[in-house]
């Protein structure tokens, strides 16, 4: 990550994927919705996620669209992220879900 | 206006007097409507007014109820739930036109979905929706207060959290039900409460004053004077009648006769028990476990039941403490754990079946029991038992786990295992059960027994614990205790119902478990038994 020129476009930086298996119970409903997006706001990286590697995309920082994909327990989450923080915005995306946002 | 006269079922004891509050989502039309740049504005300034009403509200609350509206502001805070309304405004719609119809095909999303968690979340929706709309019309619909009557279809916990209950007030529903969480929360709070009144139609004239009997079920809107003088003149009567009950609360109940009756409280929480002296009680009869299992939106580890359970024991010192284990599907599904649209949930896969089918869930509650067991007298009780190969094989699993406990040297003993009694067929074989106690629990075992559900309105006359056939079942089980030499107890409703204590009594019962707020009422009840 040696570029991080905040005036750059986030489309600048590659953008790095990977995928995580949903594990709390009952999916990912309210309180998780809201761990995970407080956390993607946390970071400059423009977040997305999908049940399928192809998407469709939605917004991991909008709580509103976090809960329309109501992605039930079991359901692999796909990740992808842009920007000049995007490594670490990757991880912890990855680790809350792994761990299954702290109530498994 | 002639008076209204409204008969449901009561859900929470008590009577209460109070102007009404009306609980509709029909927020009163604004009569200024501006241009879009205006309508966008005051929306966005009804939705930040919004949020900031629950915020103020987290302070107030705590556990589960952190959590709902935690999740409220954060939806309220993204821009995408106002997307579509904003897009509306645009277009000339007034905002409170266009923020019903945006929240409304949001709430249909939900109510679409097929899991049962997500349905829920359409209330939450509700909720939001409300709120805006009443900002955006300058009432203040969304906001009751605990010294009047609310009157509605249906009422969200989070709204009943949000008011001062100590002050009066009650609750009239239209729809509703005695079992729903905000009906335990009304009976743990005091406040009265009516629910299945049927449709509430005003033809334009609301209500300003009504009187609520919660414990007859019936609310009269706009009494005539006299009606309200008598009204109120029986509420006098009846707090006379309280105050005097509080005052004996404290010591042991007997009947007129002499025969000393054990008092237990029923609780769901470690809550319920906040600033309770326990010398009102000589134990806790019922801990529900549900709560634990809703308030961690899964499946709570064993560190955290362990902690909760270990808190009650402490409060009790040394009073015996009857714990049930998970007593989910029926009335109380839980995600990620119970069979989601079964058919007849109370003739399903519930209490120790569900148990027994998910044994990994069980055996962490059962390791989190044997843990607290060293910390007090707790004794184990398994819901909807109906043979006996059900208790024989929760008691394998029990022994299993508190030998694993001990082989690893951690602290643990392993309690008494009893069975609540609410399927008919363990009522009539009560003693082929090597159960440590019984505990009637009389909600269940009457619904069973009359084959009328207590949340069905056009049945709740056929739905009375007092019919013979479910006392006779009562008295069997007393019997059958008897005879093997353990304890009976019943922990139902009817326990706090004091036109049934010496019913209750006559069936040889010395034990009764009810909610701390009907302790004193049973008291006195108890006190006026004579033979």
């Amino acid at each position: 990550m040696h570029d991080v020129n905040a005036g750059r476009a986030a489309e600048a930086f590659a953008t790095l994927t990977a995928s995580a298996v949903l594990v709390n119970p009952v999916g990912l409903h309210a309180r998780p919705s809201v761990k995970l997006t407080q956390s993607a706001k946390g970071f400059a990286a423009r977040i997305e996620f999908a049940l399928a590697a192809d998407g469709p995309w939605t917004d991991a920082k909008s709580p509103v669209k976090v809960m329309r994909v109501k992605a039930p327990q079991g359901a692999t989450l796909h990740f992808r992220v842009t920007g000049p923080d995007g490594e670490a915005a990757l991880a912890a995306m990855l680790a809350l879900v792994r761990d299954g946002f702290g109530e498994a | 206006m002639t008076e209204v006269h409204l008969t449901g079922r009561p859900a929470s004891p008590g009577l209460a007097i109070g102007p009404v509050t009306l609980l509709t989502a029909a927020v009163a039309d604004r009569s200024a409507v501006g241009d879009p740049t205006q309508e966008a504005s005051a929306l966005q300034a009804a939705i930040k007014a919004a949020a900031a009403d629950i915020t103020g509200l987290i302070a107030t609350v705590q556990g589960e109820a952190v959590d709902i509206l935690e999740f409220q502001v954060a939806m309220l805070e993204d821009d995408a739930l106002a997307e579509g309304a904003y897009d509306a405004i645009s277009a000339g719609i007034a905002a409170d036109h266009a923020w019903r119809s945006a929240l409304d095909a949001e709430i249909s999303g939900y109510r679409d979905a097929t899991d049962e968690y997500f349905r829920a979340r359409a209330a939450d929706l509700a909720d939001i929706r409300d709120r805006v709309l009443a900002h955006l019309s300058g009432t203040d619909t969304a906001r009751i207060f605990g010294d009047s009557i609310v009157a509605g279809e249906d009422i969200s916990p989070t709204i009943f959290l949000a008011a001062d209950w100590t002050r009066g007030g009650a609750i009239a529903l239209a729809a509703g039900s005695p079992s729903s969480h905000v009906a335990m929360l009304a009976r743990a709070r005091g406040a009265p409460m009516v629910v299945g009144l049927g449709p509430l139609s005003w033809n334009g004239h609301p209500p300003s004053l009504a009187l609520v009997d919660g414990d007859a079920g019936t609310v009269i809107f706009d009494p005539e004077p006299e009606t309200r003088r008598l009204f109120e003149h029986r509420m006098l009567a009846a707090n006379a009648a309280r105050a005097v009950a509080d005052a004996g609360r404290a010591g042991p109940a007997c009947t007129a006769d002499g025969r000393r009756i054990a008092v237990l409280l029923n609780i769901a929480a470690p809550e319920d028990l906040t600033g309770l002296d326990p010398a009102i009680c000589d134990g806790i009869g019922l801990v529900r476990t549900e709560f634990l299992f809703e308030a961690s939106h899964g499946l709570p580890d064993e560190d955290a039941q362990y902690a909760v359970y270990r808190r009650i024991l402490d409060w009790a010192e040394g009073r015996p403490v009857t714990i049930r284990t998970l007593d989910a599907g029926g009335d109380k599904p839980i995600a990620g754990l119970t069979i989601d649209g079964e058919r007849n949930p109370f003739l399903g896969l519930r209490g120790i079946r569900l148990s027994l089918a998910r044994p990994e869930v069980f055996r962490v509650q059962l390791r989190a029991l044997c843990r607290a067991a060293v910390h007090g007298t707790l004794k184990v009780m398994l819901p909807m038992v109906a043979v006996p190969s059900e208790l024989d094989g929760a008691g394998g699993m029990l022994d299993a786990e508190f030998a694993a406990l001990k082989a690893k040297g951690i602290a643990c003993a392993r309690p008494p295992l009893g069975i609540m009694v609410e399927v008919p067929a363990a009522a009539l074989r009560a003693e082929d059960f090597a159960a440590a106690f019984y505990s009637i629990g009389s909600n269940d075992l009457t619904q069973y027994t009359m084959a009328a559900a207590r949340d069905i309105g056009a049945v709740a006359d056929l739905n009375d614990t007092g019919n013979p056939a479910v006392l006779a079942l009562i008295a069997q089980t007393v019997e059958a205790g008897r005879k093997r030499g353990v304890e009976v107890s019943l922990c139902g409703d009817a326990a706090a119902d004091t036109r049934l204590t010496t019913a209750l009594l006559a069936t040889g019962l010395t034990t009764l478990s009810v909610s701390p707020i009907a302790v004193a009422r049973l008291k006195a009840a108890i006190a006026k038994v004579d033979a």
